[in-house]
């Protein structure tokens, strides 16, 4: 039982991290009919920007932090928008989506050669103990990792719901040709869920490298798991993104601590087989109508 | 706008269409038959290693052709074209070192599996939508890429399967590079010309129309299902044939060329050559596979060049670069191209 | 008469809002019927409900008194129910014939000698054969996606036609064809409707094309069924003058 609650926890914090990525992942689909296949490198790459700005420059750690997350979010935030997605969203879909894949291989090879190809140690900001919870010992790590990233969806939620602003968001990522019409400026809204993602993954990935450490090719289990996760929870919903995330995270943990670690990537697989014969629409979607 | 299109491939006559002959033959064909010709005798004087390279151009072209078919006809994002050409490889290779089973009969078992494959996975896939085949074909890239590591009883795991034999050709052995790569340049003209020709019947007609607006297409009667799965499948097959001629090409196989990131990877060829264009995958593998080799000063620099050329291609043609080469001889000529 | 269609109390809702709220209605072998509405009465939802491209929530619709609801469109199709649509839908890449070939080459055979067979499906002289009728001649071999939108229209409709259908539904015909383009598809569907017995269902929004070109007209409101007639009755009915000006 007590390893029970160990995996569990494990399970959440993980899977929050899953979840960031997949509501990023989702808002900018929303909004933009962005299919975004460099999600993961996209969580992959700011500790990488932030340990290159305190090499690079020699800055101390608070310094490198900030530098690399402005970095991080003007380039991929703001300029993925409007250098990578707005010329190439006239084109359609398909162009976009295997663009993304070229910015993902660029990505991973540029953190590969331009930073390292080990993995490299991330600062915690929590010390790395357990405590004693019910008999079970619960890493402070992922602790911290369950509140932050509840917090930061939290506040996601309460900027949507409770604001002007997030309501405008809302709207252009539920109808962006209703919202024009509303008068919403629609243009600045998409650039927002862009912002937005970015800082998601920010997030994800100053909770994860401490554990995970910092390496080029981590974005590839990571982003997978966020594409699962978003389909799980169903394509279309920042609530669905979230419980996919979760129940993603909870199957992986358990998948490698009672099933097999050499294939604890495949069980999350099935259950993405499992969601989309059954319950296509998702967890947490409705029932699609056929586009006429 | 308004300029009758001047491709005679496209609307031959009525008497032509039904002689198999003469009237099927097109710039295209003619292209086809030319390039294996020259491609013949192009290693002499080469080299073991410069053949090896056009070799490995041919059979990457391959699998680009079949994720062209997917991809630049019927219009669907396949994430494990590289799965399914080591799918085809690791059956090939086990089957020829493991059972002794001859090369042909593995050739033609690697695609008849990626086939059945493709339609096992694409069935529940675009049962919901099309952009779900991206996401189980990731997945399914993931699942065969921990196979191939995990399965050591099988597949050898890390450390791979060696000693891969090449196959004869009625007799005639094919050990030395120059001989392989004439059987390859062989095998390749065969599927390229069987595409050619696909693309041509009604079948052709109908993915296009997949591509273009599926809604119309299926008012029309197209059943949209089972094209868009028939497309994906043959598109796996073809990653299935080219893996399966990559195992002997090589001689010695392990997982790492069959990783998600090489799927990436070969779609990008597929734009870079220029999707839905016939000759767009030899272009596209040309840009992926051999002008690396050429550049080796550039290291593992080429996959970001390469990346970023591909971005840029489709900011400004995303027809690729057989779109850019129909678009400067339409210049040239004040006419339309012949490449599609 | 023979009833080709025989649509029963349908309904199709959109969470709340009941776009299709029980209609029924049917259609006679070798009829035009037309359907018209004022904006958002249900007509382009009916037809997607019709064709299956909706699913129904309620309701039934027959074909020759088989049971086609939920039918996918591609083999509704097969039995001979053609349609067009409101919004141009030709395809941009192909020339004008192969669009025409397209259009019929799924009608007969099977999927594997569509494969061997013939490139032009045996297909060719009845494309020409539309392409003539329809008076779109010198334009054989051009991209269709180069037409002008009065060709395109007809081209459209000439796909609707090519397999030869029982019964053919048109969505807003008329909508953006200039006035000599009008009389000419007016003319050329009277005239497939006499030789070949095809029976149309028309939605439309300009009422001079419908009433002249129909022989009986549906009128829809709010979802459902105002008033049917002849097109005389149709106009004099006390309840459809409301509709239309009491707005």
């Amino acid at each position: 039982m007590a390893e029970f609650i160990a995996y569990l926890i494990a399970g959440i914090a993980t899977g929050a991290i899953y979840a960031l990525a997949a509501i990023g992942f989702t808002l900018v689909w929303q909004t933009s009919q962005t299919i975004n296949f460099a999600q993961g490198e996209f969580v992959m790459l700011p500790a990488v920007l932030v340990l290159l700005a305190i090499k690079l420059l020699g800055a101390p750690i608070w310094l490198g932090a900030l530098i690399g997350i402005a970095a991080f979010i003007l380039i991929f935030g703001v300029g993925f928008k409007l250098a990578v997605v707005d010329p190439m969203i006239r084109h359609g879909v398909l162009p976009l989506a295997i663009a993304t894949m070229a910015l993902s291989i660029i990505m991973k090879e540029g953190a590969k050669d331009g930073f390292s190809a080990e993995a490299q140690n991330f600062p915690s900001f929590v010390p790395t103990q357990t405590i004693e919870v019910f008999g079970a010992a619960i890493s402070l790590q992922h602790i911290a990792i369950i509140a932050c990233a509840f917090a930061v969806i939290g506040l996601l939620q309460w900027f949507v719901g409770g604001t002007k602003l997030g309501r405008q968001m809302q709207a252009t990522a539920q109808n962006p040709m209703v919202a024009r019409i509303l008068g919403i400026p629609v243009e600045r809204m998409v650039l927002l869920t862009f912002v937005i993602n970015a800082a998601l993954a920010i997030v994800a990935s100053v909770l994860i490298s401490p554990i995970y450490l910092a390496k080029f090719s981590n974005g590839e289990v990571i982003g997978l798991f966020a594409f699962i996760a978003a389909i799980v929870g169903g394509f279309n919903q920042v609530r669905g993104a979230l419980v996919g995330g979760l129940v993603v995270g909870i199957v992986d943990s358990m998948a490698a601590a009672y099933i097999s670690t050499q294939y604890r990537l495949a069980v999350p697989l099935v259950l993405l087989v499992v969601i989309i014969l059954l319950k296509p629409e998702g967890l947490m979607g409705r029932k699609e109508e056929r586009r006429v | 706008m308004t300029a009758p299109a001047t491709r005679s491939d496209l609307s031959p006559s009525p008497r032509l269409t039904r002689l198999p002959g003469l009237g099927m033959i097109d710039g295209t064909f003619l292209t086809l038959a030319i390039g294996a010709a020259i491609l013949w005798f192009a290693p002499v004087g080469m080299g073991r290693y410069g053949t090896y390279v056009l070799s490995l151009w041919l059979v990457m072209s391959i699998a680009v052709m079949g994720l062209n078919l997917t991809l630049g006809y019927a219009g669907l994002k396949s994430l494990a074209q590289a799965a399914f050409m080591g799918l085809g490889a690791y059956t090939t290779a086990i089957l020829t070192t493991k059972f002794g089973i001859s090369w042909y009969a593995a050739f033609a078992l690697s695609g008849l599996l990626t086939f059945a494959v493709g339609i096992l996975l694409g069935f529940p896939a675009l049962r919901v939508k099309a952009h779900y085949l991206a996401f189980v074909t990731l997945a399914f890239s993931t699942l065969i890429w921990l196979i191939l590591r995990n399965e050591q009883w099988l597949t050898g795991g890390v450390f791979g399967i060696s000693n891969i034999n090449r196959p004869d050709f009625f007799g005639i052995k094919l050990f030395g590079a120059l001989e392989f790569h004439r059987f390859v340049v062989v095998v390749t003209f065969i599927l390229a010309v069987a595409l050619w020709w696909l693309i041509r019947s009604p079948w052709g007609r109908a993915f296009t129309a997949l591509r273009e607006n599926p809604i119309r297409a299926a008012s029309l009667g197209i059943d949209t299902r089972a094209y868009t799965l028939l497309a994906f499948a043959i598109g796996s097959a073809y990653a299935g044939f080219a893996g399966a001629l990559y195992a002997p090409l090589v001689e010695f196989i392990d997982p790492s060329p069959f990783s998600l990131s090489q799927s990436f990877f070969l779609l990008l060829m597929v734009v870079a050559g220029g999707a839905g264009y016939l000759l767009g995958p030899f272009v596209g593998a040309l840009l992926g596979v051999v002008l690396p080799e050429w550049l080796r000063f550039a290291g593992s620099l080429y996959l970001i060049i390469f990346a970023a050329i591909v971005m840029l291609l489709l900011i400004a043609c995303p027809q690729g670069v057989s779109g850019l080469m129909e678009r400067g001889w339409a210049k040239i000529t004040g006419k339309r191209g012949d490449a599609r | 008469m023979n009833q080709v269609l025989e649509v029963s109390n349908l309904h199709k809702a959109f969470g709340g809002i009941k776009a299709v709220n029980g209609v029924s209605f049917s259609v006679n072998e070798g009829e035009i019927l037309g359907i018209i509405g004022p904006n958002g009465c249900g007509k382009s939802t009916l037809f997607n409900c019709i064709l299956g491209q909706l699913e129904p929530t309620e309701g039934s619709v027959k074909l020759d008194g088989l049971d086609v609801t939920n039918m996918r469109p591609s083999e509704l199709n097969r039995l001979g129910v053609s349609r067009t649509f409101q919004l141009l839908q030709v395809f941009p890449e192909l020339s004008v014939r192969e669009n025409l070939i397209l259009a019929g080459q799924e009608h007969e055979g099977s999927m594997l000698s569509r494969l061997f067979g013939a490139r032009d499906a045996g297909l060719t002289e009845k494309a020409e054969q539309m392409i003539g009728f329809f008076k779109l001649g010198h334009l054989a071999d051009a991209k269709a996606g180069g037409l002008s939108y009065g060709q395109q229209k007809l081209l459209d409709a000439a796909m609707a036609f090519m397999a030869g259908p029982r019964l053919v539904l048109l969505d807003e015909p008329a909508g953006g064809v200039n006035l000599t383009m009008l009389g000419d598809l007016k003319e050329r569907l009277r005239a497939i409707n006499a030789e070949q017995g095809a029976t149309f269902v028309v939605i439309e929004h300009n009422m001079d094309f419908v009433m002249s070109l129909c022989s009986r007209v549906i009128v829809l409101a709010e979802g459902k069924v105002l008033a049917e007639g002849t097109p005389a009755e149709v106009r004099a009915d006390p309840a459809v003058i409301e509709a239309y000006l009491g707005h």
